[in-house]
């Protein structure tokens, strides 16, 4: 879509809603309704990836020190993550607090 | 040439659909549907059609298969009634709503309970809103018609929507009827190939059913209704195209003995066939009244309604369903809808009757235009009357 989703009328949908362009699902935020981030304690960081493993979402990547997080060099940032929490749940060593979003 | 052949005429739709080359039939028999669809089973197993029969678990699946067979661009068919098409209920929204140009016949039959296998308009009422184009028809050479027609109405790049042929259970489906059959050659010259412009091809991958968010639903809607509304057209050309080549014309709304009429009376289907013979013999009494048959149930013709009843003072009309708590029949309370802003309307008046195969004599609708020119004589407390049950 070379619109953005709000920006589309009636008349510049394809017949049948056909999506014709590959990958476009990307655009999609869909984390917006989170209602817990994860935070990092980077120091007690193993660099194990199981968080990036773990995530449905496929949100976390490795940052400039190779540590794991949510939005680093990412191919689907924060911006997909619900705040499940599966990441801070299966972290071997507790780097990983989920907060309550503030609005 | 055309062939005259006297048929059963769920026979005869079958060889509609082979002389209409359809690619893929997904279909689960369902009385009074199923002579329909054995007979293209047969016709595939026999190699007379080159098509895949799916023989699906349910009428649920048969229209999800319809929807993955006519997406990848083949010419599809399926045939229903009554309880089968109600199972298909949700996933008919999707065959329109994905704008797939999937033809199928609908044997019209009552809804249980109390189970009932015959005829009448209760299945076609509920799926009334799911975007399908549909036709009623009165007699065999009508669904032979207009089962060809449907192929090139639902596929014209204009269209792009299913298409529901809608003949009575029984009352039609299985009657032995004279039918010109026309041949092959003469199909083929009026229905091109199909065409289906954005097919699924891995080579060029698309997102079909895709899902709406809030921010693109009501946008996504409006171009389908925009869409909807513009087949109008299309269907006529068709029509005109088929009268054209065989001499048989089909319209939205079609009359019987109707000029300068002050009282007339509209029916739907098979019905409509009997209904000319109370006409006829009130007529020879010096009655006043005309026929109109309704062909085109959605879109509805709103115009071609208007038109119908232009000086006419009393307009009758026989439901075979009934809107359970609400106005009584359906298609009249879209007929009242369709009059309401006139300045100039007749009285309307309705009535149900012939549901779950009760038959309607041509006696039973010289009662029904006697009672019916009373009323609107005399007025009534009722939003409709009963026809036909037994005090």
């Amino acid at each position: 879509m070379t619109k953005k989703e709000g920006d589309l009328t009636w008349k510049d949908f394809e017949v049948g809603n056909i999506v014709a362009e590959p990958g476009s699902a990307r655009q999609y935020r869909s984390g917006d309704w989170r209602s817990q981030r994860p935070t990092y304690e980077f120091s007690r960081c193993i660099k194990c990836g199981i968080c990036q493993i773990f995530c449905p979402e496929g949100c976390i990547g490795q940052n400039d020190k190779g540590n794991f997080e949510a939005d680093a060099q990412s191919p689907a940032p924060l911006y997909y993550c619900k705040g499940c929490g599966i990441c801070a749940r299966e972290c071997p060593t507790r780097v990983i607090t989920m907060v309550e979003e503030q609005e | 040439m055309a062939t005259k052949v006297g048929q059963e005429v769920s026979i005869a739709l079958g060889d509609a659909v082979k002389l209409a080359n359809a690619d893929v039939i997904a279909a689960y028999p369902i009385t009074p549907q199923t002579h329909i669809v054995e007979h293209l089973a047969e016709l595939v197993a026999n190699g007379e059609l080159d098509a895949e029969y799916i023989p699906v678990e349910s009428e649920h699946s048969a229209m999800s298969a319809c929807l993955g067979s006519a997406a990848a661009g083949a010419r599809t068919f399926t045939a229903t009634a009554g309880q089968g098409l109600e199972l298909m209920h949700e996933v008919l929204y999707v065959a329109s709503s994905m704008r797939l140009p999937i033809v199928m016949a609908v044997a019209n039959r009552a809804l249980s309970a109390p189970l009932s296998v015959w005829g009448d308009h209760s299945d076609v009422m509920a799926v009334r809103d799911t975007g399908w184009i549909q036709i009623f028809t009165e007699n065999g050479q009508e669904v032979i018609d207009n089962i060809i027609c449907a192929f090139r109405i639902a596929e014209d790049h204009r269209v792009l929507f299913p298409v529901m042929v809608h003949l009575d259970g029984f009352h039609l489906s299985h009657m032995i009827e004279p039918m010109l059959m026309p041949d092959q050659a003469e199909v083929d010259r009026f229905l091109p190939p199909n065409n289906f412009p954005l097919p699924l091809d891995p080579s060029h991958p698309v997102t079909m059913g895709d899902f709406g968010p809030p921010v693109v639903y009501t946008e996504a809607k409006w171009a389908q209704e925009v869409a909807f509304r513009a087949t109008k057209p299309v269907i006529l050309e068709c029509w005109n195209e088929y009268a054209r080549l065989t001499g048989r014309k089909y319209a939205p709304m079609e009359y019987y003995r109707c000029e300068g009429t002050k009282v007339r009376l509209l029916t739907m289907g098979s019905f409509s066939e009997t209904a000319t013979i109370a006409v006829d013999r009130m007529k020879a009494r010096g009655t006043d009244i005309g026929l109109i048959r309704l062909r085109l149930w959605r879109p509805f013709p709103f115009e071609e309604v208007r038109q119908a009843v232009e000086n006419t003072d009393v307009l009758i009309v026989l439901d075979r369903a009934l809107s359970s708590g609400g106005p009584g029949g359906p298609v009249c309370s879209e007929i009242k809808a369709a009059l309401y802003g006139l300045d100039k309307k007749p009285k309307v008046v309705s009535f149900v009757g012939g549901m779950g195969g009760r038959d309607i004599s041509p006696a039973g609708f010289e009662e029904i235009i006697n009672k019916g020119m009373a009323i609107a004589r005399q007025g009534s407390a009722n939003e409709f009357e009963i026809f036909g049950v037994r005090e």
